[in-house]
């Protein structure tokens, strides 16, 4: 029988091609936009680390000024600073923890006629590869002790191990940035976290760094730093006087296995910001934030703006593409107002003829649907060649995507088709047969 | 007249049919409204103009990596030769970039002390070149004297006595007399006073997404830094000749350093606004398709329905109706069905727009914007149905004498 009923729906889809067409166009435009939007919306809105984005929390201490408040109070300031995250990191109170901060340097290859070149860095603790996953192709982290010993060592991408070393095992050799030798202990993959949740402040899709030292070079001078500098108390002269003032400019990660070890950090940080309020920081009242990987990209509000409201317009535009459609099916069925009569009065039910006019409708959908997965992977094309790098790896559509645009155009068109359906079920044929 | 009473009487009794068309009509005033407002709002944001001269500027990043390098000695050389090249106008260092995205930051206040109000400005630490190089215009007051300059070492904390500061800058200040701000003196970092010799028409500031992007202050300091940018003006038309010759003179001349990211200030404009355009382009394409679905919508039901209405438009000719009476008859029912959707588009409009205002903080519609979407959609339904009302009008009253 179903077989029966889709041969009818081709027949009366050829029929009346033109109608048709429009038909399955209007399906396809507003699918292929609604599918472009919902696909960004979720690819920024992606968990970057979901078997353990319950387990890294962010860090936010209030340490800002009393008479300002940072975000009107809404908010502790997104970075901590040097002395704090300093302090955390000796006292060791969570399973693993991390201090960042975004960094960069010059590398002068040791290859003769070999051009120095600039690369971006990134300044962290030996923690940093372990709690975020990040994969080794040689080597690996450096220990816990470097970071102490304030060792000059390094991780390189693969990229920049390409660059210097042709990409063979690098692993204990020598590299010169900034005009000091570091001993390379570990390359990584390729490893770009989309969003890159590490670090939101500068940017949460950019690339991720192409060389990793440790965070405590920083105050050795053996690495300059860069990335956004916050300040709201005056401070003296001189580098060391940057470090201890109330500037914020570093990231901090903790992992906390579990709801207990979150707890008991939550009860470290209140304590440690009742001690530091002794000498005369932390005027603010109380207000210590542990975000877990999702929490703070929510808090951070990555999705942008031009992307969630370019998805409620689009599903206002699906919505007219669907009234256009349920229009036009509606003037279709009537339309055969006197072949349902006659069908009737040879015997068909109405569930038959429901049945069949609601596959005809389906027929339409899943041909604009698929026409709209065409569009939306257009649509995807032509948002990253606007957008340019900062849409860069966020416009393809993957398998669930294509489910959901098979589906929600099955669904749009059963929808558009039922009304138009029930009513050229309840055409009365005798007087279709009369007029004939 | 216009048998208006006749068409709503037919139209009563395809009520569904016509009130799918308004309700898309209504749905893409609501949208099309809505998004003409956003892509007028982003270009008139981008039509602000920077203060400099964007057509024969170019800057480049000099980032030096060798150690115990003389900073001072190297300034001095490079701004020499630079200035000295033919076909350069001017030339100074700066620390940032306007509408680049990376800059500085400080606050100005009237009265010193940590519990005053400080109004956020970007700062540009420059020398006495910087009102030529950029070509800013200088409205007021003085330029600095090349002994006002002085040297600022990395991570220093204090400030010049003097400074030049933007029109806006100064509104913000001294809102009630804005010229009265030459001469006075300000505090920046909460206590240390400065003074503003000089008042600038305008210079945007490196954020073009900040309310406070006109607001920017000129600092006469030389920056002893390892990252730091020359911003370079040239004789009209010279630009893109002088770059590649700059930026090799200054590789070649020392090798302790890199000379990277040399770009024009238009590139920086464009890359400033890559997301204003990008969204600008998506929004027109989504009011021009739209557009398209609904007079397409409402031409395939029109035809639907003469179809239909074959043998009574033919009987209706016989009878002695006009082609004009019978196009007459389909555009005053696509009028009619017009005025509801736009009507209901309307409250629609406001509604999309109180949502956006309130989620988004974008700002609230113009009137004038609803006039002009009523005007559209009117115009639209009546082009789209044209085609079908003309080709009813040629439906012949022979028609009427032929049985089915």
């Amino acid at each position: 029988m179903f077989s029966y009923y889709l041969k009818i729906a081709w027949i009366s889809i050829k029929r009346h091609w033109g109608l048709s067409l429009l038909m399955i166009t209007a399906i396809g435009l507003g699918i292929g936009t609604a599918m472009t939007t919902v696909t960004v919306n979720y690819l920024m809105s992606a968990n970057p680390i979901p078997h353990k984005s319950q387990q890294l929390y962010y860090v936010q201490l209030d340490s800002w000024d009393v008479n300002d408040p940072y975000d009107d109070g809404q908010n502790p300031p997104d970075q901590l600073t040097y002395t704090d995250a300093t302090n955390l990191m000796k006292a060791k109170k969570a399973y693993r923890q991390n201090v960042q901060a975004q960094a960069y340097g010059v590398i002068e290859p040791e290859e003769q006629g070999a051009l120095p070149f600039m690369v971006s860095a990134r300044a962290n603790s030996a923690d940093f590869f372990a709690m975020f996953d990040v994969p080794f192709i040689y080597g690996g982290a450096w220990s816990n002790d470097a970071d102490v010993n304030k060792e000059q060592v390094i991780v390189l991408s693969r990229e920049i191990n390409e660059r210097v070393f042709g990409g063979e095992n690098s692993v204990g050799k020598a590299i010169r940035l900034d005009g000091n030798i570091f001993k390379v202990v570990g390359v990584i993959d390729h490893w770009q976290p989309k969003p890159r949740f590490y670090d939101i402040t500068t940017g949460a899709f950019n690339e991720s760094e192409e060389i990793f030292v440790p965070f405590s070079l920083i105050a050795e001078e053996k690495i300059r730093r860069s990335g956004n500098t916050n300040c709201w108390k005056p401070s003296s002269d001189g580098f060391a006087a940057f470090l201890a003032s109330e500037c914020i400019w570093t990231q901090y990660w903790v992992e906390l296995r579990n709801e207990q070890e979150k707890q008991d950090y939550m009860s470290f940080l209140n304590a440690y910001v009742e001690e530091q309020k002794r000498f005369g920081r932390f005027q603010r009242p109380l207000d210590n934030r542990l975000s877990d990987v999702m929490q703070w990209l929510e808090n951070q509000e990555v999705v942008a703006d031009d992307a969630k409201m370019m998805m409620a317009m689009s599903f206002m535009f699906l919505a007219v593409c669907l009234l256009n459609t349920i229009g036009l099916l509606l003037a279709k069925f009537l339309g055969k107002a006197p072949e349902i009569g006659l069908r009737q009065a040879l015997g068909a039910s109405k569930a038959t003829l429901f049945s069949q006019y609601i596959i005809e409708s389906a027929c339409i959908g899943l041909a604009g649907g698929a026409l709209g997965l065409l569009l939306a992977q257009l649509g995807l094309v032509a948002i990253e060649n606007l957008y340019g790098e900062y849409m860069k790896g966020l416009a393809s559509l993957d398998a669930n995507m294509m489910i959901l645009a098979i589906a929600l155009s099955l669904l749009s068109s059963v929808i558009a088709g039922i009304y138009p359906t029930w009513r050229a079920c309840n055409i009365q044929p005798a007087q279709q047969l009369k007029s004939q | 007249m216009l048998e208006i009473g006749l068409i709503i009487r037919a139209l009563l009794r395809n009520k569904i049919g016509a009130l799918l068309i308004a309700l898309q009509i209504a749905l893409t005033m609501t949208i099309i409204v809505n998004a003409i407002f956003m892509i007028l709002e982003r270009q008139q944001q981008m039509e602000r103009p920077s203060g400099i001269d964007e057509n024969n500027t170019f800057y480049l990043t000099n980032t030096v990596f060798e150690q115990d390098y003389n900073l001072q000695a190297a300034l001095n050389r490079d701004l020499a030769m630079i200035r000295k090249t033919p076909g350069v106008v001017d030339a100074i260092q700066i620390n940032a970039i306007p509408l680049s995205g990376g800059g500085w930051s400080q606050g100005l206040q009237t009265q010193p002390g940590e519990d005053q109000d400080a109004i956020g400005t970007a700062l540009y630490m420059v020398d006495e070149h910087a009102i030529n190089t950029l070509k800013v215009e200088l409205i007021l007051g003085e330029n600095f004297a090349p002994e006002d300059i002085l040297w600022r070492a990395s991570g220093q904390t204090t400030w010049p006595a003097k400074t030049i500061i933007t029109k806006a800058m100064a509104q913000s200040l001294f809102p009630d007399d804005w010229q009265s701000a030459l001469g006075k003196t300000v505090y920046i970092t909460q206590s240390q006073p400065i003074r503003i010799i000089g008042i600038i028409k305008e210079l945007q500031a490196p954020w073009n997404g900040w309310d406070g992007v006109e607001r920017s202050i000129l600092i006469p300091y030389h920056m002893e830094t390892t990252g730091g940018k020359y911003f370079i003006r040239t004789e009209a038309g010279r630009r893109d000749e002088l770059m590649p010759i700059i930026e090799k003179a200054l590789a070649e001349s020392d090798k302790g350093r890199i000379i990277r990211r040399v770009s024009t200030m238009e590139e920086t404009r464009e890359r400033s606004y890559k997301r204003h355009n990008a969204t600008n382009k998506i929004l027109t394409t989504v009011i021009v398709t739209l557009t398209l679905i609904t007079s397409f919508g409402i031409v395939g039901l029109a035809i639907f329905s003469i179809n239909r209405r074959t043998k009574q438009i033919g009987t209706r000719r016989a009878l002695g109706a006009t082609k004009w009476q019978i196009m007459r008859y389909f555009m005053v029912e696509n009028f009619l069905i017009s005025t509801l959707g736009i009507a209901i588009g309307c409250i629609g409009a406001v509604g999309l727009n109180m949502w956006l205002v309130k989620t988004f903080s974008l700002s609230p519609i113009n009137i004038d914007l609803i006039v002009m979407g009523i005007g559209i959609l009117f115009v639209v339904g009546q082009l789209a149905v044209l085609y079908p009302a003309r080709k009813a009008a040629l439906i012949s009253p022979a028609t009427a004498t032929r049985t089915v």
